[in-house]
C-alpha cells in the first residue's frame, strides 16, 4: 500500500489516529505478525512439498523398500545415543584440549607457544580420518591399544581442540585490555585474572561457535566408524552392504543426521538468543 | 629506601591543610621519562604527593597526563625514573623482565595506589557486590562475610546501597564509575589515582561522580586526579599541576594555577577550555 492511497482508505486510519493515538501502533504490529506467519506457512509448505514429493518420486519407482526400512530403521535409530554419546564427550575433550591450546598460543614463553602452534599446525595439517586410524590402528606397533570408543574420542577431541584452539585464542584475546588493567590495578596475579575475569567473559563469547562446532562434531563422528563404533554411520553403512539396499540404510542415516543437527541449531540459536539479552555485558 | 637514593625532589610539594604533622611524601615520582617508540611523552616528571592531599593534573590531551598516571602503578612501564608509594620503591627497568620478586613490589604498589578508570572498566560478569568484594576476597584474602560487610559499607558510601544485586549492564555512567571508586575503596589503598574519570561520562552525570570525589577528598584520602573538570580541581585540589609537552610547566595551589595562572601556556590551556 502506498502512502498516497486514496481517501477511501485513509479516512479509517486517520479517525482511529485521532480517536486513540495509540491504536495505530498496535495496527502496525498486528499487519506484521500476519506477514511473518503468512512467510513461515509458505516455508513450511515449500519443504514439505520438495521433501514430500522427493519421497513419492523415489518411492514409486519401486526400487525402494519400504519393508526393509521399517525392518531395519529401528536398529539403526537405536545407535543415535552413541553418536550423541561420541559426539558430546569429544567435545568435552576438545574443549579441554582448546583451553590448552589457546593458553599455549597466547603464552610468551617461546616453548610453550611452539608447542601449542606445533599441535595446531599437525591437527590441522593432517586428515581427520588419518588420525581417527592412526590413533586406533598405528599406536599399538607402540603398544599402546585403546578400545575403538577410546580411540575414536580421543581422536575426534584431539582435532576439534586444535580448530577450537584458535576459537578459544579469538575469544581471549576480544576481552577488552581495561578489564585486565583494572584486574592488575586491583593486584590480582596473571593466573587469577585469567582464571576470574578473562576466561569467564571469554567462555560466553566462544559459545555459540563451539555449538557451530558440536554440530560439526555430529556429523564427523560418522567418521569413528572406521575403528568400529557401531554407531549410525557404521549399523546404516554395514546393514546396507549386507543386504544390497545401501540407498534406504544410508536415507535413514542421512536423515538421522538431518534432523539432529536441525535439532541442535535450533537449541544453539535459542541459546545465542538468550546470551545476547543477558545483562552481564557492557 | 627514601629520597637519599635520589637526587630529584618536587619543588612544588608541600603538606597538605589534612597532612598530619611531620608527615613525608607517601608517593613519589621522581624523573619519570616515558618513550612509546621515538615518541617522547614524558620527558622526566617529578612530583610528591603528602598524605591526605588532593593533587589535581591538568593539560591537554596527549600531554601525558593519563601516561604519568599509568606509570605510577606500572600499567606502562617506564623508560627511567623511580616510583615510591608507602615506602615501596621500584625503578623503571624496561630492558628486563621483571623477576618475581619485582612483580610482587609493583603488585604492592597497585594495592597501595588504586586507581579509577575513565572507562570505568567494572568486571561486567561479576554482580556489583562481587566487583566490589572481587579484590578483597581474592587479593587480600578477607573471607566472605567480612568482605562483604566491607562491600556494602563502601556501596553505601557512594550512594548504590540499592544496586548491590545489579550487575554493571544495568547501571549508568555514572553509576557504574562511581561502583568503580568503591571497588577501588574496598582495597582500603593509601592513595585513589583517578584517570580522567568523567570523561566517559555524559554531561548530566558527571556532577554525581564529581560530589562522591569532593566528598573523599574532604575526609582526607589521598588522591591524585588527572581531570578536565577545572571546578574540581578549584575547589577540591590542594595542588594543581598543569602538565604541558610531557613536563610540568606550572605548579601550586588551584587559586593560582586556575585563577591566576603565571606560565603562557596554562594561560593558553585554560582559555580554550573557560
Amino acid at each position: 500500500m502506498s502512502w498516497g492511497g486514496t481517501a477511501s482508505h485513509q479516512a479509517p486510519l486517520d479517525e482511529l489516529r485521532l480517536q486513540q493515538p495509540g491504536a495505530i501502533v498496535g495496527e502496525i504490529a498486528r499487519a506484521r505478525s500476519r506477514a511473518s506467519l503468512r512467510f513461515r506457512l509458505i516455508f513450511a509448505l515449500t519443504w514439505f512439498v520438495f521433501v514430500g514429493g522427493l519421497a513419492v518420486a523415489i518411492l514409486s519407482t519401486g526400487r525402494v523398500h519400504p519393508d526393509f526400512i521399517g525392518e531395519w530403521g529401528p536398529f539403526i535409530l537405536a545407535a543415535i545415543p552413541i553418536t550423541i554419546f561420541v559426539s558430546i564427550t569429544s567435545i568435552a575433550l576438545a574443549t579441554v584440549f582448546a583451553l590448552i591450546g589457546a593458553l599455549g598460543r597466547l603464552s610468551t614463553a617461546a616453548p610453550i607457544f611452539a608447542l601449542a602452534t606445533l599441535y595446531v599446525s599437525l591437527v590441522r595439517g593432517t586428515p581427520l580420518i588419518v588420525q581417527i586410524i592412526f590413533i586406533y590402528l598405528a599406536l599399538p606397533q607402540f603398544g599402546i591399544v585403546l578400545d575403538p570408543l577410546q580411540g575414536g574420542i580421543i581422536a575426534l577431541g584431539f582435532n576439534y581442540g586444535a580448530y577450537m584452539t584458535e576459537i578459544f585464542r579469538a575469544g581471549i584475546q576480544a576481552i577488552p585490555r581495561g578489564q585486565v588493567e583494572a584486574a592488575q590495578s586491583l593486584g590480582m596475579q596473571d593466573s587469577l585474572i585469567m582464571r576470574r575475569i578473562v576466561l569467564p567473559q571469554a567462555v560466553r563469547i566462544v559459545i555459540p561457535a563451539i555449538g557451530n562446532e558440536f554440530i560439526a562434531m555430529i556429523k564427523d563422528s560418522a567418521l569413528v566408524s572406521y575403528v568400529g563404533i557401531q554407531e549410525v554411520f557404521w549399523r546404516a553403512s554395514n546393514i546396507g552392504s549386507r543386504f544390497f539396499k545401501t540407498f534406504e540404510t544410508l536415507m535413514i542415516a542421512a536423515v538421522i543426521y538431518w534432523v539432529m543437527t536441525i535439532g541442535f541449531s535450533f537449541v544453539q540459536e535459542r541459546l545465542e538468543q538468550r546470551m545476547a539479552r543477558s545483562d552481564r555485558r557492557i | 629506601m627514601t629520597a637519599s637514593t635520589a637526587p630529584l625532589r618536587d619543588p612544588f610539594a608541600k603538606p597538605g591543610v589534612l597532612t598530619p604533622l611531620g608527615a613525608e611524601p607517601i608517593v613519589r615520582l621522581l624523573g619519570i621519562e616515558k618513550y612509546f617508540g621515538s615518541n617522547h611523552v614524558l620527558r622526566g616528571v617529578t612530583l610528591e604527593v603528602y598524605p591526605a592531599e588532593n593533587v589535581c593534573i591538568i593539560g591537554r590531551s596527549g600531554s601525558g597526563k593519563s601516561t604519568l598516571l599509568r606509570c605510577l602503578n606500572f600499567l606502562e612501564e617506564p623508560t627511567a625514573g623511580s616510583v615510591e608509594v608507602d615506602n615501596i620503591h621500584v625503578a623503571a627497568d624496561p630492558l628486563h623482565p621483571r623477576s618475581r620478586s619485582h612483580r610482587e613490589l609493583i603488585r604492592q604498589i597497585r594495592l597501595g595506589a588504586q586507581m579509577v578508570f575513565q572507562e570505568f572498566n567494572l568486571f561486567p560478569h561479576l554482580k556489583v557486590i562481587e566487583n566490589v568484594t572481587e579484590g578483597p576476597m581474592r587479593v587480600k584474602g578477607i573471607p566472605k562475610k567480612e568482605a562483604l560487610e566491607l562491600g556494602d559499607r563502601y556501596l553505601a558510601r557512594v550512594g548504590l546501597s540499592e544496586k548491590r544485586d545489579e550487575y554493571p549492564g544495568r547501571l549508568s555512567g555514572g553509576q557504574r564509575q562511581r561502583v568503580a571508586i568503591a571497588r577501588a575503596l574496598a582495597m582500603e589503598p593509601k592513595v585513589l589515582l583517578f584517570d580522567e574519570p568523567t570523561s566517559a561520562l555524559d554531561p548530566t552525570l558527571v556532577g554525581e561522580v564529581l560530589l562522591v570525589m569532593e566528598d573523599l577528598a574532604h575526609e582526607g584520602r589521598t588522591m591524585i586526579v588527572v581531570t578536565h573538570e577545572m571546578s574540581f580541581a578549584r575547589d577540591a585540589a590542594d595542588r594543581v599541576y598543569f602538565i604541558d609537552d610531557g613536563q610540568f610547566v606550572e605548579a601550586g595551589p588551584p587559586e593560582q594555577v586556575i585563577e591566576n595562572p603565571q606560565d603562557e601556556r596554562t594561560r593558553q590551556f585554560l582559555a580554550r577550555l573557560l
